[in-house]
């Protein structure tokens, strides 16, 4: 029965290619593992339900397709066996969510440890910050953008003026420490995604959103960015540097503060202005 | 209550409303154009769905080309293609699939299953399809106006939708925002009346619980769009006024390409949850009439009741209902606060069980049946298939943690693809092959039939069972060109080309089909008025194609659900809802 035949091949293929599938997620490089597991929990309970349902249509079609004289059976319904399906639906979709649900909350629950550092999005570019020696980070507001000032860190807040501002480079993160990503957007929404990271989360202008991870081996990783954001949203790119705390810290010491950043254009201001004068 | 009882239909009461004088066309005009018989809206509803739908059919074609060889083609730049992305999803979405489900087959079949000699208000009828018209107008001129149609995505969220960076910013949003409003102005004369309909013109006898699925599912999704749309129409009217009088309602204080722009205090979250409110009770609407009509295509097709009625129509009333509260998981990596994920992981997860007893009994109704493999039947098979696979999907991206690597990647295009793409279009083609005998009484080439059948369906598996794991993989969504990235192998771009292949060969099979639909029109086989030898009332019509007011003098009247198929004992394989009951006891009791 030509019919059956392909229906039922329809269902080995896809476990078929599932399991020969050269595509398949990215080495994570975070501790979100536990995301991984859940996505495999969930590829059994499924994968097994589908297999289930199509061979068993397939069955259908090959044991009842129309022959001279068949009579279909009359039975309008079963009660008994509508209930058992429906509890052994639900038991299967408990065995999904539950493992979800207590993923999320860690993936909520920020360590009280982690570092905060920044992503900014703009068309179609990112920046960012670290918190500086004072382990702190200034206040923003949009309004403080200007040439002299990307980011718009507040120029009164002195949190602020030891911040590491990170401008069209790179970002490098040392191993094995967890952060706290807070995420800014200066105009539409963006998205701060590193596939090997699996977290990820909008940047939205006008809030700071965030999430928090712990990467567990040092690389290189492309920056991309997941949510359309306008013509150039393809190539929105930076890299990511997760690298031996001694190497972060030799990269650190050559990066530049706000307050030096900011200084070297208030120089080059009051120069201006004498000079006008 | 289940059903009225043996002694009830034996005295159906009479009429309690004297009929009301159908407007009778006096020229042509008013018997093909302006027509107010729902019957000839449905065809105008339906031919104008298919011809906007044609054009986003093509603009996927441009998709596919690009995505499958980026920079081939000088004529599609980054600009366009997600013009093309933007449009294609608002029509196929909107202008195809709510129309052609809501418009077409609800104005065709909802009146005729009821035993209504109309639908009840048949002015205001006529006057939805013509502002759908409208609507459809102004969405197609965004192709020929200055900065062209607009580029933000279907979901057309702000503060991107109405900036610089954004193609279509000139014209295109303010005119995709205007055709959104004329939209729902239009469906909603024409829902009223669908739900009207179905509450006060079915015919004596004609029980809630004896009404085919096909009803139900489009009545029930009515009832949603009636209250989901109205969310998108004051979004729409939000933006429209940010754009175009500065307001901001979804606009914070931004930067533009180093500019401080005037805006200040709204929020772009507002209109995702504004937006969704609408959007997932969407895919409903698309996906409920789906639902309703394949259970009748298995059922007559497998000459055997569809199993479980009751449940089917508790499942499709409790879908509709859960689909309410479930919007926020569209926006799990939103921004929103993460608590929210909690809650809308539960009910989206909860909304798979009685999605899936939908399933179970689908199947079940195929067991011990007598299956006929004619091609409204192997669409329903092929449907099955591709709902199964993409509601499972759907258990991936609901389960709020799973979702977070898997947001924005192709997975999310491949699971909505096959679940509210794929899967509603194979019970469309099914459910044209299924009913064409009774619009034009003829019937569609059966060969060419089967040819359409395995090539799209199979076509379409091949385009996006893999497109999972090129997401799974990593790869984001509305990338006109993915560019050098470490992790994407070369591989990725071989699939890619020959998902292009596969698209295009789809499409072609379309061509086909569209041959058939035409040629039968006039060299098809006559059908007869009841070809497929179905229960229910729009089978039993006195003339095929039934004319104006559907019955003869007396409306029919109901004595029997609508799935009265291989009764034991009964003469032939199926009786008609409108066949009274000769000797009680001897055909078959009905729940």
């Amino acid at each position: 029965m030509a019919v059956a035949l392909i229906l039922l091949l329809v269902a080995v293929g896809s476990v078929l290619f599932h399991i020969y599938s050269p595509w398949w997620w990215t080495p994570i490089a975070t501790n979100w593992s536990y995301i991984d597991h859940t996505i495999s929990i969930t590829f059994w309970i499924t994968g097994v339900v589908f297999f289930a349902v199509i061979a068993f249509m397939a069955y259908c079609v090959f044991r009842f397709h129309h022959k001279e004289g068949r009579q279909a059976a009359y039975n309008p319904e079963n009660k008994k066996l509508e209930w058992w399906l429906s509890i052994g639906t639900a038991i299967g979709v408990g065995a999904m969510l539950a493992p979800g649900l207590v993923v999320w909350h860690q993936f909520v629950t920020v360590p009280a440890d982690a570092t905060e550092i920044e992503v900014m999005g703009q068309q179609w570019r990112w920046s960012f910050r670290l918190p500086g020696k004072d382990g702190r980070m200034g206040t923003t507001d949009v309004r403080n953008v200007g040439s002299d000032n990307p980011l718009g860190l507040n120029p009164d807040d002195r949190h602020g003026q030891d911040d590491i501002v990170i401008e069209s480079d790179d970002l490098h993160l040392p191993v094995g420490k967890p952060v706290k990503v807070l995420l800014r957007s200066l105009d539409v929404l963006h998205d701060f995604y590193v596939p090997e990271f699996r977290a990820k989360m909008d940047m939205v202008p006008g809030m700071v959103t965030y999430f928090w991870m712990t990467p567990i081996r040092t690389g290189t990783f492309d920056v991309l960015c997941a949510e359309l954001c306008g013509a150039a949203h393809a190539q929105m790119r930076a890299k990511v540097i997760v690298e031996e705390e001694s190497d972060y810290q030799a990269w650190l010491a050559k990066q530049k503060t706000f307050a030096e950043l900011s200084g070297r254009s208030a120089v080059m201001k009051a120069t201006y202005k004498s000079g006008g004068e | 209550m289940v059903d009225v009882p043996y002694d009830a239909i034996a005295d159906i009461p009479p009429a309690e409303v004297a009929e009301v004088e159908l407007y009778h066309p006096k020229s042509w005009w008013t018997q093909y154009v302006f027509s107010q018989d729902a019957k000839v809206i449905a065809i105008q509803y339906s031919l104008t769905a298919s011809a906007i739908g044609l054009v986003a059919l093509v603009l996927s074609w441009l998709m596919r080309l690009q995505l499958g060889f980026p920079g081939t083609f000088s004529f599609i730049d980054a600009n366009q293609y997600l013009q093309f992305i933007t449009m294609h999803g608002m029509i196929m979405v909107i202008y195809l699939l709510t129309a052609l489900f809501l418009g077409g087959f609800g104005n065709y079949l909802i009146p005729l299953m009821v035993g209504a000699r109309d639908m009840v208000f048949p002015y205001v009828n006529m006057l939805s399809y013509w502002v759908y018209l409208l609507a459809v107008l102004v969405l197609a001129s965004t192709f020929f106006v200055p900065g062209g149609p607009t580029g933000a995505g279907w979901t057309l969220y702000p503060p991107q939708a109405i900036l610089s960076g954004t193609p279509g910013q000139d014209w295109g949003i303010i005119l995709m925002l205007v055709s959104l409003i004329l939209f729902i102005i239009g469906f909603t004369m024409g829902g009223l009346n669908y739900v009207v309909t179905v509450l006060q013109a079915r015919t004596r006898g004609m029980t809630l619980m004896r009404l085919p699925l096909t009803v139900w599912g489009i009545f029930t999704a009515t009832v949603m769009a009636l209250l989901a749309f109205p969310a998108l129409f004051v979004a729409s009217v939000m933006m429209l006024f940010d754009r175009v009088l500065g307001t901001s309602f979804f606009m914070p204080a931004l930067v533009e390409m180093g500019q401080q722009m005037k805006y200040g205090g709204g929020s772009p979250i507002l209109f995702q949850h504004l937006f969704w409110f609408f959007g997932h009770p969407e895919v409903y609407i698309v996906a409920l009439p789906a639902f309703g009509i394949v259970s009748d295509l298995i059922s007559t097709h497998a000459r055997k009741n569809i199993f479980g009625y009751r449940m089917m129509v508790w499942a499709i009333v409790g879908i509709g209902a859960l689909s309410f509260v479930v919007w926020a998981h569209h926006m799990y990596v939103s921004g929103m606060h993460p608590k929210f994920g909690f809650f809308f992981a539960t009910t989206t997860l909860i909304i798979a069980i009685p999605t899936a007893i939908k399933v179970y009994n689908w199947v079940l109704t195929l067991w011990r049946g007598d299956i006929h493999l004619t091609v409204p039947m192997l669409f329903a098979l092929g449907f099955i298939i591709t709902f199964v696979n993409g509601g499972l999907t759907g258990l991936f991206l609901g389960n709020v943690v799973v979702d977070v690597p898997l947001s924005d990647t192709m997975f999310v295009v491949a699971h909505f693809h096959m679940v509210m793409g794929v899967a509603p279009i194979m019970v469309v083609l099914g459910a044209i092959y299924h009913w064409y005998p009774k619009v034009t009484g003829r019937m569609l080439d059966d060969w060419l039939g089967k040819f359409h059948f395995w090539v799209t369906f199979l076509g379409a598996y091949l385009i996006f069972f893999p497109m999972h794991y090129l997401g799974l993989l990593g790869i984001p969504r509305r990338y006109h060109d993915i560019g050098e990235v470490a992790f994407i192998p070369p591989s990725a771009h071989t699939l890619n080309a020959f998902i292009t292949v596969v698209a295009l060969t789809v499409g072609f099979a379309q061509m086909v089909f569209l041959f058939n639909l035409v040629w039968s029109l006039f060299k098809g086989r006559p059908s007869g008025g009841n070809p497929w030898r179905a229960t229910t009332l729009e089978w039993q019509t006195p003339q095929t194609p039934p004319g104006h007011g559907n019955w003869g003098k007396e409306l029919p009247v109901v004595y029997r659900w609508a799935y009265d198929y291989s009764v034991p004992g009964a003469a032939q394989d199926f009786i008609p809802q409108n066949q009274p009951r000769a000797t009680p006891g001897v055909q078959g009791a009905a729940p």
